[in-house]
């Protein structure tokens, strides 16, 4: 059995930017432990001597030609902003007080 | 008229459209009727697009004053709404992207639109497309056409209800883990994972980069493999799109069907995907259909994938480690929801946002995916995860120096009841075995009927090619389709039950499944 704690998740969820509630912190420890164990398994089939895959189809170094292509307006860019002054990007305070 | 343009199959419709029989407003106006009158049922769409008529008046126009246009012009198309689309929300299942209108097309939509097809709308989808039955889409479940009770596939359970329900004739899919074929094999209906790279993911809401790929979505082989030709080929806005010169897929199909027969070709039978978990009902109609392929000239042969058995292991820790990343880009500062209070700082802002705009399996698959990639696990997970990518794609070319194509069923079962295997992720992963080791290892695919189970509903067969060899599954997928077509008096989707009678009547017809079997 896994031992994925309570903590755990609640320190997964702050990397991942989710404000998780108690009862969804509950559910996925219990979750996430039956899944990781039954996926654990891929630790056992391949030793040191098997190379990595990270793609289907192997590429490296993929480039265009370096031309001035089209871009987006900043009428565009800003359509689907929750909020925006016409030239930025609006948010809300970066740091806290603490900080 | 209007309710038999619904039953043409894609390429019929696009025939009468070329010769002036029929015109784009008549042929999108029929299925813009048949979505109103069954899709309150159903909910394949997500959206319906408004414009359609005004864009299929203007194609109508352009063939009136002469312009030579393409074979598909005219013809509407369905767009699952992993795909950005100008002028139509595009929000993959989620509400997180709840009424977002992209500022560009996806690739596959601009080549549609500059081929003169007419989009219908958007199609329901797993949110994210993280799920095998659509039940996991913010917006609610879609229902399958065979039987609304049952769950039509996923994550794009909503192209395949589409097509198979007669509200569309084409189309679009995208297929991470089966997405397109697992829905296709639920509803009788065919869809294609094409190579890796052989389609461009520009503008598809990315779940797993090193998985995702964009598909078609019809009724038959023929129609699937006209979609592919217009939607696949080198785009320069994917570092990952393929360059290199495609056969005709259309050509290799319609080859497939006049021939009638698999003379020449060997199949392997991949022992592993025959197994223990393959339905009783569900294995009878693939040993029939390995026994009618026989018939038909291919020399079948078993072939053995022993890694393919951790394969949903690897899958279920690829994915979430590149969805959690992917999905890193929802922050509520450029596009999509954004859930504040005063005095929050955007760090509290991204957490509530997030929390209140990602459902349940999203969550669920973030989470593991950011544990997967936690230092001290990554290379335990992870690393051992994308050695087993390796052990797969050497397993399938051991198999392809045995075999032209490989073959197994494409879903385990015929379509499950909806909330049976809700509350159960792992039940639900597992459900993926078939379609999953193709994108591991970046072969193409196809899901197409095979017949139909004991309880009256659909059948799939998957079919499996080597990288590159996308034309194979067209060539054998079509004369497969036209031999079985034979046997049951037309292709599968003419079984279907009329939804307006299942839902008055509640018995849809008994006579559909004989026929089949």
């Amino acid at each position: 059995m896994s031992e994925i704690t309570r903590e755990e998740v609640q320190h997964l969820a702050g990397l991942a930017r989710i404000a998780l509630t108690d009862d969804e912190v509950t559910s996925l420890t219990s979750e996430l432990s039956k899944i990781v164990d039954a996926i654990a398994e891929v630790r056992e089939v391949a030793g040191p001597d098997v190379p990595a895959t990270s793609h289907p189809v192997p590429m490296a170094n993929v480039m265009r030609d370096d031309e001035v292509g089209e871009t987006l307006t900043r009428e565009q860019v800003f359509a689907g902003a929750p909020s925006h002054d016409g030239e930025r990007f609006r948010v809300s305070a970066i740091l806290g007080e603490e900080q | 008229m209007s309710a038999d343009l619904t039953r043409l199959a894609g390429h019929e419709l696009a025939g009468l459209l070329a010769a002036g029989e029929v015109s784009s407003v008549e042929a999108t106006q029929a299925h813009l009727d048949r979505i109103a009158a069954v899709d309150g049922e159903l909910h394949a769409f997500l959206h319906v697009n408004a414009g359609a008529i005004d864009q299929a008046r203007a194609i109508d126009e352009r063939r009136a004053s002469g312009e030579q246009l393409h074979e598909l012009a005219g013809a509407p198309v369905a767009i699952k709404d992993v795909l950005c689309t100008v002028g139509m929300p595009s929000t993959s299942g989620s509400r997180i992207l709840e009424g977002w209108i992209p500022p560009y097309d996806a690739t596959p939509v601009a080549r549609l639109k500059a081929a003169g097809l007419v989009p219908l709308g958007k199609t329901n989808m797993d949110e994210f497309a993280m799920g095998s039955s659509t039940e996991h889409s913010a917006y609610g479940p879609t229902r399958n056409p065979w039987d609304l009770e049952r769950i039509p596939g996923g994550s794009g359970g909503g192209s395949a209800a589409a097509v198979a329900s007669f509200e569309a004739p084409f189309a679009l899919g995208s297929d991470t883990g089966g997405s397109i074929r697992q829905p296709a094999a639920v509803t009788g209906t065919v869809g294609v994972k094409p190579t890796y790279g052989g389609v461009s993911r520009y503008g598809s809401i990315a779940l797993a980069s090193s998985l995702d790929q964009v598909g078609p979505v019809t009724r038959t082989v023929l129609d699937s493999a006209l979609l592919h030709d217009v939607i696949g080929g080198h785009d320069p806005h994917d570092s990952t799109s393929l360059d290199r010169d495609w056969p005709s897929f259309a050509a290799a199909a319609r080859e497939g069907a006049a021939a009638g027969d698999l003379r020449g070709l060997r199949v392997g039978v991949v022992r592993e995907l025959d197994s223990d978990g393959i339905a009783a009902d569900v294995d009878a109609r693939f040993q029939e259909a390995v026994q009618l392929m026989t018939d038909a000239g291919a020399e079948v042969v078993e072939v053995s994938c022993p890694s393919f058995a951790y394969s949903v292991a690897a899958y279920y820790l690829i994915l979430p480690a590149e969805a959690s990343s992917n999905l890193a880009r929802f922050d509520s500062v450029r596009f999509g929801l954004r859930v504040e209070r005063p005095g929050q700082t955007v760090e509290d802002v991204m957490g509530a946002t997030r929390e209140a705009g990602f459902g349940p399996e999203v969550k669920r698959r973030i989470i593991l995916g950011t544990y997967a990639l936690s230092a001290g696990y990554y290379d335990a997970y992870y690393g051992s995860a994308q050695k087993v990518r390796t052990l797969i794609q050497r397993d399938f070319d051991a198999a392809f120096a045995q075999a032209d194509l490989l073959i197994s069923p494409a879903a385990p079962t015929t379509a499950f009841k909806l909330g049976e295997k809700l509350d159960d992720p792992l039940a639900m992963y597992v459900n993926d075995i078939t379609t999953i080791p193709a994108n591991l290892a970046g072969i193409p695919g196809m899901g197409l009927p095979m017949g139909l189970g004991d309880d009256g509903l659909p059948v799939g067969l998957q079919l499996l090619a080597p990288m590159f060899e996308d034309d194979r599954l067209y060539r054998a997928g079509a004369a497969i389709e036209a031999l079985l077509a034979e046997r049951w008096g037309g292709i599968l989707t003419t079984k279907a039950p009329l939804l307006r009678d299942a839902a008055a009547g509640g018995s849809s017809g008994t006579d559909r499944t004989e026929a089949a079997r």
